[in-house]
């Protein structure tokens, strides 16, 4: 069953247009790759799907018109987000930051802390003076606290030392196998995502311009589109 | 104990051991003096939610002081006329019970609170300011044009309002039940900044988009901010109006919201304790000063001069360092 559905979705960022005609379908429990590169519209198309910006066509989540929703109703929907640059709550400490997110379900803190063992030992600890990978790892948390049903994730495993990126990337494999949460992840690493997702979807100045299963992405499509 | 606990428990043991000594020593004076400094510390407590916790700025506190202030004047008044409040469409009868008068003061600012934050809210910075300001303006106005409470004279009420088993004019049974509110409050005010929706409070005082990814309306918890911080301020105001026995427009001025301000600034803005300080040490100048000059007010822009020139988050922050960033 379809999660998230976006069809020709526009935007613009005052009179410069950022997207041009995206599609993007998420179903239950899918994880699918967001990529394109740089300035391709990705980040711009999860400001949309969350209500950050304005935005016009279809985007219908759980049955939901989402575009005439304001952001934090969005968020209530089950549309959980970890923003780019670890933006967590700088002043509050790791235990705070979880609390402040909670909404009863599934995940609870413990739930976190067991996916984020270095949470749990800094629970008292403000987030401002965690290391990066550290504040990654709660925001991804904070995300979690609020029970989503599809997490989009916008790279999150940018700038960080390749043994914390490689801990993210089994926390996310772990959230798929255990709990089947719905997922759209960006990131820059074509190895990872093909290993942690189901699909991708690619876009190109605004416009999706490939969408299917991993098995069926060519070297000559990721060549054409990615550049790698 | 941390330092800044050390420090409040300091502050309280004054609250509690210098009313003490007056009482001991025969000086009722200084017990009123006491009063007066736990009325404002409980106004400025009422602040320092939305000040502290909401970063709401609000120059306008002085309507919920005065509007506490005035629901004790209006229901005091009627009861000592021995006329009822209203007849139509039922009878609302005055009262000289402190219970229903705090009740009424905190139920009238809450809805104030409410009113006004639906409009200022929509706004934030100088212009959140300006409104807060303009509607208090506007109240202070409608006060003194209305005669039929006092209009500028004020009101007078001749007999303290009173509480179940005490006799609220002796002074110190009135401070304790002052002190007893103000301690309730300020507990109150502790779990509510460690509660979740504290937390979001604070982050969405510094952020507020980031709050509305997790599903929180920054909005709204403002909202619900102004409308505690506003009610706490309201009690505290009807207490005021019963210590002097006496409530007039000044307590809706704008003076007056300043002032309020004044004592979290003092102490320190976000700090627990820090309206509390603020208020004592304020009181304090006004009276040790005060009797030396009539211009005591310079003194204390000096006093406030420094300690925000200090940067160290105020009194509190001074005693006890700085706490967390603060903007």
């Amino acid at each position: 069953m379809t999660l998230l559905s976006l069809s020709n979705v526009t935007a613009a960022y005052g009179a410069s247009q950022a997207l041009f005609g995206v599609d993007l379908d998420i179903a239950e429990g899918e994880a699918v790759a967001f990529m394109g590169r740089n300035g391709m519209g990705k980040s711009t198309t999860v400001k949309a799907i969350c209500r950050m910006l304005p935005a016009h066509g279809t985007l219908v989540f759980d049955g939901h018109d989402l575009t005439r929703l304001p952001s934090h109703r969005a968020a209530r929907l089950g549309i959980g987000l970890v923003p780019e640059g670890r933006r967590c709550f700088r002043d509050l400490t790791v235990a705070e930051n979880l609390a402040a997110a909670a909404r009863p379900g599934h995940w609870d803190r413990a739930r976190v802390t067991a996916l984020f063992p270095r949470l749990g030992e800094r629970l008292t600890q403000r987030a401002a003076s965690l290391s990066g990978g550290e504040q990654q790892m709660l925001t991804i948390g904070r995300a979690l606290m609020t029970n989503p049903r599809l997490l989009i994730l916008d790279e999150a495993t940018e700038g960080l030392a390749p043994i914390v990126r490689q801990e993210i990337w089994s926390a996310i494999a772990t959230l798929k196998a255990e709990t089947g949460m719905a997922m759209l992840v960006i990131d820059k690493s074509l190895a990872e995502l093909r290993t942690a997702c189901d699909r991708a979807v690619i876009l190109e100045r605004g416009r999706t311009v490939w969408a299917g299963p991993f098995a069926d992405l060519s070297a000559e499509t990721t060549e054409r589109h990615l550049g790698v | 104990m941390t330092r800044e606990a050390a420090v409040n428990a300091v502050i309280l043991l004054l609250l509690v051991a210098v009313p003490g000594w007056a009482l001991y020593a025969d000086e009722p004076f200084t017990i009123t003096l006491a009063t007066r400094a736990v009325i404002f510390a409980l106004a400025a407590v009422g602040l320092n939610i939305a000040l502290g916790l909401g970063g709401l700025v609000s120059l306008g506190h002085a309507v919920y002081f005065g509007l506490g202030g005035y629901a004790m004047g209006v229901l005091a008044s009627h009861a000592q006329n021995y006329t009822p409040l209203m007849e139509w469409p039922f009878v609302i009868e005055g009262t000289k019970s402190m219970p229903v008068i705090w009740l009424t003061a905190i139920v009238v600012s809450a809805i104030a609170a409410l009113l006004i934050g639906l409009l200022a809210l929509r706004t934030s910075g100088v212009y959140f300011i300006m409104i807060t300001l303009a509607f208090g303006q506007m109240i202070y106005f409608f006060a003194i044009s209305w005669p039929a409470y006092g209009g500028e004279d004020g009101l007078s009420i001749y007999v303290r309002n009173g509480f179940p088993g005490l006799n609220t004019l002796v002074p110190i049974q009135f401070y304790g039940l002052c002190l007893a509110l103000l301690l309730i409050v300020l507990l109150f005010s502790a779990l509510l900044a460690r509660s979740p929706f504290g937390l979001a409070l604070n982050a969405a005082r510094q952020v507020p988009h980031r709050v509305e990814t997790v599903g929180l309306d920054p909005v709204r918890l403002k909202l619900v901010a102004l409308v505690i911080s506003g009610a706490i301020t309201g009690l505290a105001g009807a207490l005021f109006a019963d210590l002097n026995r006496f409530v007039s427009p000044t307590m809706l001025s704008w003076q007056m919201s300043g002032e309020i301000m004044v004592f979290v600034i003092i102490g320190g803005v976000a700090r627990l304790f820090g309206p509390v300080a603020g208020a004592v040490i304020f009181v304090l100048l006004e009276h040790l000063l005060g009797g030396i000059s009539e211009y005591w007010q310079v003194f204390l822009g000096i006093v406030l001069l420094l300690i925000v020139l200090s940067g160290k988050g105020g009194v509190i922050g001074m005693l006890a360092g700085r706490g967390r960033a603060h903007d």
